[in-house]
């Protein structure tokens, strides 16, 4: 068994045990990298020499019996709209093709100080707008177990990269199922921490209210170790919560004993595949014989979540975008006659379809005239969204969904029907607008032999218990088999 | 022509004088380097966040006591959007439904009468960076140091009726702010600057006119000027028939002029929303209470005092109440109770106000102090010096500094009142100027006044002018 192929976990663990060096852990991936990435094209940007650098000084500091953290020298890869120090941070936009951060994200500074080493940015759909990474202007990435298909999106760089074996941790961004849906696509775990627990300094901000970083990875452990490190309160980031945060991997527990767990009817209607039904369906009745209780609840409002998601989503990016002007950095378009003219001109060349098109709809439903029908109208269902999962949780310890209605579709199948392409975030949005933990594990293969992902959404700040579940349903399954073998 | 009257809003914006900006650590400091007191939040860099400096609120909130508001101490803060080459982010943090203060009064002294002037709202929001324009340079560049510097934008009601009024109202807030230590008040640094909103009316009329609103405005004489152009140009409009368009000016200051910038019509749209990236202001009522109790006297109060405990003339009071450092000096003065207060005012609001203005200096940074003033009047009350030996004390301590008792015996400015010394003195001058004294008996009263001053001058000023006086008198009448 090849290194790459190994979890951060057992990698961990080997260093430890002088099993493997982080340097040869370290070239094991870029190998890998080297082997499958024109077929991936998980990466925008591989650093392959400040890689091998950290490998270096990790096996040194091993060496000298120094206290490291568990996931030092593990290798990484980055989103490429977490800014990185001295590292091109795209957002896989022409805006910000040239763009190098002067400064890292905390979550940046939490990777480094745990001496992981980061192999590079991942590609994405341009900030972060897309479910397929097909709006790219970097390349396309493709789905490791079918490269005719998409990895999903926004972090299909991420999922991909974590199925083909080109990392072995990824960080990735969920704002609206960013995270989980590509695990998903690619059968990888993903989690989308509550809405507060991980820091947004330094992530390029889509939509504020709505954003959060997460771990993606080829196991429920190595999931909670690389949240454990990127969690945590931070006073550059107001909507970060202040209080103490466990540490999720030591802490975690298999026993679904006594464990409620709710089934929303609305997840399982129409437009879901049938596949797909079933295969959650039996992922819940595996955890129920394994001593989990099942509760039927109802989230009614679900119906009403896609609309919802767009204009809130869409209002906030229309003006966390509007910094992009061609005055301060980033792209500025060659000919123009003034400022307006500067101004449209960057704009227009800078920004692909799928961003114009939601800076549009962000500014008209905010909009004098429009405001209260669009945006007031979408934060008052919010409330009601949340107040339903509020009440839900009074019932049952988890909620079990599919993540997506169904498995990976082809590249180049939805990308004109934009409506199509938003209604892949049916299950997952819901999480976002009320800020809620979830996690997306691996549940089978369909008939076309490609990955589906069952999601599982806690309360807030309730990641242990998430994790918890979503560890013992790893056990029942014997662990994941996330590597693509068709590469 | 009919009777107009004006009817004026004002909003005026003034810097904090905060240690770091409103979102991020960096120094709120003036004229240093361009671009150096930044950051990448202040920048607007991608992924940066604004966290929110709580200084910030509790000045906004000190000022809203002193303008009597209510204090919404659950308040939210919103983004107004709109590109510009100052504005990084392109939005500014502001407030937009929910100000942290609303609903207060500012009551002034305008031409001997009380005016009360509604306070809309009091909000908190960042400042912008400048745009630089020089021959030296093709285009505009950049300076991105005032990005974030925190204001407080404090919104009148339309209750401004003369342009009288509107200086002393900006007066009034300008001295507010200073009393309770929330800006720096320099005007040539812009820390203080507003738009002006100018309609006119039927007087008499119970609709307001069409209003225009003038930006640009930055200072509150260039805000007198403004007013009054704009009042004649509307009533121009209006006696020639025509109608006023609501619109904002720019007024330019030089020419003495406003010119249109946009209509109704092409007015922006900011599409405010809640600013996602910063949570809900909570202030705990205690502390709302607690900053209320920070607020020192102010200048309103001052005046009223000064008029009924000790009796100043209006105008009087109202000078020295409106400089921090004249009331403080004239309260410490009084706190003594050696002298009387109309003797400090009248030290402070001429010779000592002649000072200031001629040297530039404030009267802190001189060597008088409220001890060494109260000393001083309190001899030439007492009779011990003359006035004229007062101000050449005076000058002495501005000059070189000492003690008032040294300087007076070094100098040798003592007034000699003994009845004796004086009486002995007169003889020897009546013996001199029989005719002199023959004319006052004559019914030549001016004849006195020679007579005294022959006094003073054959004891070489240093003779009591009250006592030489009351004794040449009693011995022409004997």
């Amino acid at each position: 068994m090849k290194l790459y192929e190994k979890t951060a976990s057992e990698l961990s663990e080997m260093l430890r045990n002088k099993e493997c060096s982080a340097v040869e852990i370290c070239n094991d991936v870029i190998e890998r990298i080297h082997e499958t990435e024109d077929k991936v094209g998980a990466y925008v940007t591989v650093c392959e020499e400040s890689a091998k650098e950290n490998a270096a000084a990790v096996d040194k500091a091993l060496a000298n019996g120094e206290n490291l953290h568990p996931l030092a020298g593990i290798p990484i890869g980055i989103k490429d709209n977490i800014s990185t120090k001295g590292i091109k941070t795209t957002c896989s936009s022409r805006m910000l093709e040239n763009y190098v951060p002067p400064f890292n994200a905390t979550v940046m500074e939490k990777v480094n100080n745990a001496k992981m080493t980061v192999l590079g940015k991942m590609n994405m759909d341009e900030f972060a707008m897309g479910s397929s990474t097909e709006t790219s202007y970097m390349h396309l990435t493709r789905n490791p177990h079918n490269t005719e298909c998409v990895p999903g999106g926004s972090s299909g760089g991420s999922a991909a990269a974590i199925a083909s074996g080109e990392a072995v941790l990824t960080l990735g961004s969920d704002t609206g199922g960013s995270i989980r849906q590509p695990a998903a696509l690619c059968g990888a775990v993903g989690m989308k921490p509550t809405y507060g627990s991980v820091s947004r300094y330094g992530l390029v901000a889509f939509a504020s209210s709505l954003d959060q970083i997460g771990p993606l990875g080829k196991s429920v452990k190595d999931v909670a170790m690389l949240q454990s490190v990127i969690c945590g309160h931070d006073r550059r980031d107001a909507t970060s919560k202040f209080m103490e945060y466990p540490d999720y991997a030591a802490a975690l527990e298999s026993n679904l004993k006594g464990l409620k767990i709710g089934v929303p009817k609305e997840y399982f209607g129409e437009g879901i595949d049938a596949e797909v039904k079933d295969s959650v369906m039996k992922a819940i009745k595996e955890m129920e014989s394994n001593g989990a209780e099942i509760k039927e609840i109802s989230l009614p409002s679900t119906q009403y979540a896609i609309n919802t998601y767009y204009i809130i989503a869409s209002a906030e990016a229309s003006s966390n975008l509007a910094r992009f002007d061609g005055v301060k950095y980033g792209y500025r378009a060659k000919d123009y006659d003034g400022l307006v003219d500067m101004y449209e001109k960057t704009r227009s060349e800078g920004f692909g379809d799928e961003v114009k098109r939601r800076i549009m709809l962000g500014t008209f439903v905010l909009s004098s005239g429009y405001f209260d029908a669009y945006y007031k109208k979408a934060k008052r269902v919010q409330n009601r969204i949340s107040a339903e999962f509020t009440d839900a949780f009074k019932e049952c310890d988890i909620i079990a969904t599919p993540t997506v209605p169904s498995s990976a579709f082809k590249i180049g199948e939805n990308i004109g029907d934009p409506v199509k392409m938003y209604y892949n975030d049916v299950c997952t949005v819901t999480v976002n607008i009320a800020g809620l933990p979830a996690i997306s594990l691996p549940c089978g293969k369909d008939s076309k032999n490609m990955p589906m992902g069952l999601q599982l959404i806690g309360s807030k700040f309730s990641e242990q218990q998430l994790l918890n579940a979503a560890f013992g349903y790893e056990q029942i399954c014997g662990g994941f088999d996330v590597l693509s073998k068709s590469l | 022509m009919k009777d107009y009257e004006l009817v004026v809003g004002l909003e005026v914006h003034a810097e904090l004088n905060t240690e770091s900006k409103i979102f991020c650590d960096c120094k709120n400091a003036f004229g240093l380097e361009v671009n150096t007191q930044v950051c990448p939040v202040c920048m607007g860099m991608p992924g940066t966040l604004p966290t929110l400096n709580e200084k910030v609120v509790d000045y906004a909130i000190k000022m809203g006591h002193a303008l009597n508001c209510t204090i919404n101490n659950i308040c939210k803060q919103d983004r107004k959007n709109y590109f510009y080459p100052d504005l990084p982010k392109a939005y500014q943090i502001s407030q937009a439904d929910v100000p942290l203060c609303e609903n207060g009064k500012l009551e002034f002294m305008v031409d001997g009468e009380m005016k009360t002037v509604g306070i809309t709202r009091i909000h908190i929001e960042e400042d912008a960076g400048k745009l630089l324009h020089d021959e030296s340079f093709a285009g505009s560049l950049v300076d991105l140091n005032r990005c974030g510097v925190p204001l407080i934008e404090i919104v009148s009601e339309p209750d401004i009726r003369s342009s009288a009024e509107a200086k002393a109202y900006l007066e009034t807030i300008k001295s507010i702010l200073q009393y309770i230590g929330i800006s720096d008040c320099k005007m040539q640094e812009g820390s203080i600057r507003c738009d002006v909103n100018v309609s006119v009316r039927e007087k008499g009329a119970k609709e307001f006119g069409t209003r225009s609103e003038m930006k640009n405005v930055n200072s509150f004489s260039a805000a007198v000027r403004g007013i009054e152009y704009e009042a004649k140009r509307q009533i121009e409009i209006l006696e020639n028939g025509g109608t006023v368009i609501q619109e904002t000016r720019r007024w330019d200051d030089p020419k003495g002029m406003s010119f249109p910038m946009r209509s109704k019509e092409d007015a922006q749209d900011y599409r405010y929303f809640p600013e996602p990236d910063l949570l809900t202001i909570v202030v705990d009522k205690k502390k709302v209470e607690e900053l209320k109790k920070q607020i020192p006297e102010l200048p309103n109060a001052k005046i009223k005092r000064y008029v009924n405990d000790y009796s100043l003339a209006q105008i009087d009071a109202t000078l020295i109440a409106e400089d921090m450092e004249k009331s403080a000096l004239f309260d410490s003065c009084c706190a003594m109770n050696k002298c009387k207060p109309k003797s400090i005012s009248n030290w402070i609001l001429s010779d000592i106000a002649k000072y200031t203005n001629e040297t530039g200096k404030l009267i802190s940074e001189t060597n008088l102090t409220a001890e060494k003033l109260t000393a001083l009047i309190e001899k030439i009350e007492k009779g011990v010096i003359s006035n004229s030996a007062g101000k050449t004390v005076f000058e002495e301590i501005m000059k070189n500094d000492g003690d008032v008792d040294k300087i007076i015996e070094e100098k040798g400015l003592a007034q000699n009142s003994d009845s004796d010394f004086i009486e002995n003195l007169v003889k020897e001058v009546f013996a001199n100027n029989e005719k002199s004294i023959n004319d006052y008996k004559n019914g030549k009263t001016n004849a006195l006044g020679y007579l005294v001053g022959q006094c003073m001058k054959a004891s070489k000023g240093k003779a009591n002018p009250g006592i030489v006086k009351e004794t040449v008198t009693r011995m022409l009448e004997s």
